[in-house]
């Protein structure tokens, strides 16, 4: 069975798996044990599985084992506090499925411009869908972050 | 987690310290009747207090992302002056939690919460007289407070655990127990944190999804092309190449279990299977006729008062189609079949009511069948978590293993049960001074039998189940909450429907109210009279004029006819619009209203502002009551300008969410929710009711923008600007 190396969360890792087209998403979960990433569309259209890639998200989903291998992937578990507080003081999240990916698209918004305006921030997660209904709550503790 | 079958109350209990014996209300009790039942219920199925001076609140009611088991700590902490912190909810366990009721019509709080404070306050006086005895004082003197009974004025008290810790109270509740006076809450009232968001925010809220128990297997089921068709063959051969598969044939149910669960996923997606042709669905497009046209099973005069032959010569037809749940997470369910005994891990929202069905459908005992609940993504109603059940038990049972069975993103939009399509005629007349003197509504929606809705999995699988439809309470608000002399609503319910039904949050009643709103505001425009004004006039009830007032007053809005006089800025239309209900008119009192842009080019709409004013009497948590307001107001704005599920002869297409999409970040509107709080009246739960009147405002506004009235959903860019070319 191939062997894929790459770094999760830090460390190095090295996972087997039978089918290099397999998604990142599904070594994450049932590999590593790493559950903050969801599973919701599998089509990359809903952002439950946004994970970071050199810093940048992207839709574990979708993204093949071999394609990660020598990168360094970046998961809601490993994630400095600053952003997760952000939202638990927003309270942003209802039933939270979308939430891991929601963080994650928002660190990634933040690396790079770290005080957004709210438009860039709401153009920045259009590929991340909220079903229950969080999006102002969502916003605020994106803004929060982005003010301080 | 792992294999919990054998795990019973008492052992569950044992390991916590405290001493109970397992309870649960007869499945065949009638639903949200414990109140009313004639073996009353036990504290004990309710609370445990244990030797730590925690506590245990036991329920079948179950939080689905709304803030239910906060609300349900901080009913149950004021009642008996115990800290907050120190309770713990235990939801939706057929083994362990008492059974008052499924989760669903907003029930949570005004249901699920007093009974848990009935249960509480009983306990409370329990505490009360056991203190009395230790203390040497009359039990009139004592109080509780910060987990201690002490006496109110001065003098030493006793730990609530020293009383109580890890034993039972064996108490039947006490519907007369006395209740604390809302004047002195403490707990109930404030915006306590929830308890379940900071795991949710760190991803380490432990979901369903996240299940695993040893030994098991992943499972995907393969669903035929054509809803109603036949497996006829299948080349297991086709999926040989992909490690440890298994395919399950059951009639004509297909599935696949492997250890791997890519390996699962991929052999569902390559497996050859062959199917007969079905083709037995009416098709989406022009389905409004189809409603009209169907035979029906029976017609129902929801309100008759009046001179039915009242002349209406005003008249509107307004259509709601097809809606899907459309969760997040597919519906997923782990399920262990074993000679000695069924365990079913599951996000139903009605963990006891699954159980019944399944032990009917698979013929197993339902004693031999432990349901427990666990957190999915927001359901909003009946989604396909109960069929995803039933899947993965049909797995289990061919597999000989527990499964792990998840719905790929296809099967949930195409098989979740649906909220219906609701086509609704109405016809009134107003007089000089602006009264409605008549008003009609005539509304058609799918059917069937009513009762338990077939399972789809053993449906394939050629079990013997029940075809019954239920959606919900379909036909309240279908008439005016405002002052009308001649009424009548005629609710006509088809024989069948093309998909099965569902209750989809606030069921009916967003449709209706988008009607009975958007109809009185073209009653407004007829009588040439500000559209808020209009309403107030035919209005008594304080409560009613007073969310109505907050929500204008919230908008800055300003009194005149619509539409609007000034003109359009280049291409772009402004608008303004006002909807009011009481939700089934029995319960929360909402106002909405919005202002929006409608750009004549592209025909798309914008929300800009929305203003909500809520009344729901007593409020148990603000911040919890606003994420759930703010919630529906979104959800429902999704629905009304995006959301419409299109099926062909054959099948469901819009199966993803680029064929059925909801609304995004870059449309998220300025929302402001003003709680109008009263104490001293019963909490109305709110899971629904903002939702009602959201399509109603927005179609105003949109009217008042533009001049165009639209009465069919959604609001898509397409239908906007061919409705204003």
């Amino acid at each position: 069975m191939p062997t894929y190396r790459f770094r999760v969360n830090g460390n190095a890792a090295t996972v087997d798996s039978w089918d290099p087209d397999q998604p990142l998403l599904y070594v994450l979960r049932n590999t590593l044990g790493l559950h903050s990433a969801k599973f919701g569309c599998g089509l990359g259209q809903c952002g439950a599985c946004t994970v970071l890639l050199d810093g940048q998200a992207v839709r574990s989903c979708v993204l093949p084992i071999r394609q990660a291998a020598s990168h360094a992937v970046t998961t809601l578990e490993a994630l400095p506090a600053r952003i997760p507080d952000a939202f638990i003081a927003e309270q942003a999240a209802q039933c939270g499925y979308c939430t891991a990916g929601m963080v994650m698209g928002a660190a990634a918004l933040l690396s790079q411009t770290p005080h957004p305006s709210l438009d860039q921030v709401k153009q920045s997660l259009a590929g991340n869908l909220c079903r229950c209904g969080t999006h102002t709550r969502i916003l605020n503790a994106v803004m929060r972050v982005a003010k301080a | 987690m792992h294999a919990m079958t054998s795990l019973t109350r008492r052992g569950l209990l044992k390991s916590g310290g405290a001493l109970m014996v397992s309870f649960a209300l007869g499945a065949a009790l009638p639903k949200r009747t414990i109140a009313q039942s004639a073996a009353a219920p036990d504290v004990d199925s309710f609370l445990a207090i244990h030797a730590d001076g925690s506590v245990t609140i036991y329920t079948s009611k179950v939080d689905i992302g709304t803030g239910l088991a906060t609300a349900f700590r901080q009913t149950a902490a004021e009642e008996l002056g115990i800290p907050v912190e120190r309770f713990n909810v235990i939801e939706g366990d057929t083994a362990t939690t008492p059974n008052h009721g499924g989760t669903g019509g907003s029930s949570g709080i005004p249901r699920g919460a007093a009974d848990i404070r009935r249960a509480a306050a009983t306990a409370r006086q329990a505490l009360l007289d056991l203190g009395s005895k230790q203390l040497n004082r009359p039990a009139a003197d004592l109080t509780i407070s910060a987990g201690e009974v002490h006496p109110a004025a001065d003098g030493k008290g006793i730990a609530v655990a020293a009383l109580i810790g890890g034993k039972r109270f064996s108490l039947k509740v006490d519907p007369q127990a006395p209740l604390r006076d809302p004047a002195a809450y403490t707990v109930v009232g404030k915006p306590i944190l929830r308890a379940d968001v900071p795991a949710k925010c760190t991803g380490r809220h432990p979901y369903l999804q996240d299940l695993t128990v040893p030994g098991m297997l992943h499972g995907r089921v393969v669903r035929p092309a054509s809803m109603g068709a036949r497996l006829l063959s299948v080349d297991e051969s086709s999926v040989r190449a992909i490690p440890g598969v298994r395919v399950v044939r059951v009639e004509s149910f297909l599935g696949v279990v492997a250890k791997d669960e890519w390996a699962a996923i991929r052999a569902a997606r390559e497996l050859k299977a062959t199917w007969s042709e079905w083709s037995g669905l009416p098709g989406s497009a022009g389905f409004e006729r189809t409603l009209r046209e169907s035979p029906v099973e029976r017609d129902q005069v929801v309100v008759n008062r009046g001179d039915a032959n009242a002349p209406k010569p005003l008249s509107a037809t307004y259509y709601w189609p097809f809606q899907s749940h459309a969760s997040l997470a597919p519906s997923c369910a782990v399920a262990d079949c074993k000679e000695s005994g069924t365990t079913v891990w599951s996000a139903s929202q009605n963990p006891f009511g699954l159980r019944g069905n399944l032990a009917k459908v698979f013929g197993i005992p339902q004693e031999k069948i432990h349901v427990i609940y666990l957190d999915g993504s927001g359901s909003y109603g009946s989604n396909g978590n109960d069929d995803a059940a039933a899947d993965a038990l049909l797995l289990s049972r061919a597999a000989g293993q527990p499964v792990r069975m998840q719905w790929m993103r296809e099967d949930e939009h195409g098989w979740d049960p649906k909220g219906p399509a609701q086509l609704l005629d109405i016809r009134g007349a107003i007089d000089a001074e602006g009264n409605i003197t008549a008003w009609e509504t005539q509304m058609w929606l799918p059917g069937g039998p009513q009762g338990d809705r077939a399972l789809v999995g053993p449906e394939s699988a050629g079990l013997a189940q029940g075809h019954g439809q239920n959606a919900g309470a379909m036909t309240l608000n279908t008439d005016p909450p405002y002052a009308t002399a001649n009424l009548r609503v005629v609710a006509h319910s088809l024989k069948d429907t093309p998909l099965r039904l569902s209750n989809l949050r606030a069921p009916g009643k967003i449709a209706n109210v988008f009607a009975v709103e958007g109809f009185t505001d073209e009653l407004a425009v007829a009588a040439g009279m500000d559209a808020a004004a209009f309403r107030r006039r035919l209005l008594a009830d304080p409560r009613a004029i007073a969310v109505l007032d907050r929500a204008l007053a919230m908008i800055e809005w300003q009194p005149r006819p619509s539409p609007n006089p000034k003109p359009a800025a280049g291409n772009l239309h402004v608008g303004r619009g006002i909807a009011y209900m009481r939700y089934k008119h029995t319960e929360n009192y909402v106002a909405m209203a919005m202002e929006v842009a409608v750009d004549r080019a592209t025909g798309k709409v914008t929300v800009r502002r929305v203003a909500c004013a809520h009344d729901c009497g007593l409020i148990v948590n603000p911040d919890g009551l606003r994420n759930q307001v703010e919630g529906n107001i979104v959800q429902t704005l999704s629905r009304t300008l995006h959301e419409e599920v299109t099926f062909d002869r054959s099948r469901v297409t819009s199966v993803d969410w680029a064929s059925y999409p909801v609304l995004t970040f870059p449309e998220a509107p300025a929302i402001e929710v003003a709680l109008i709080d009263h104490p001293d009246q019963p909490s109305y739960g709110a899971g629904e009711a903002a939702s009602a009147p959201v399509a109603a405002a927005l179609a105003n506004a949109i009217f008042d923008a533009t001049g165009v009235r639209l009465r069919t959903v959604p609001f898509t860019p397409a239908r906007v600007k061919a409705a204003l070319a």
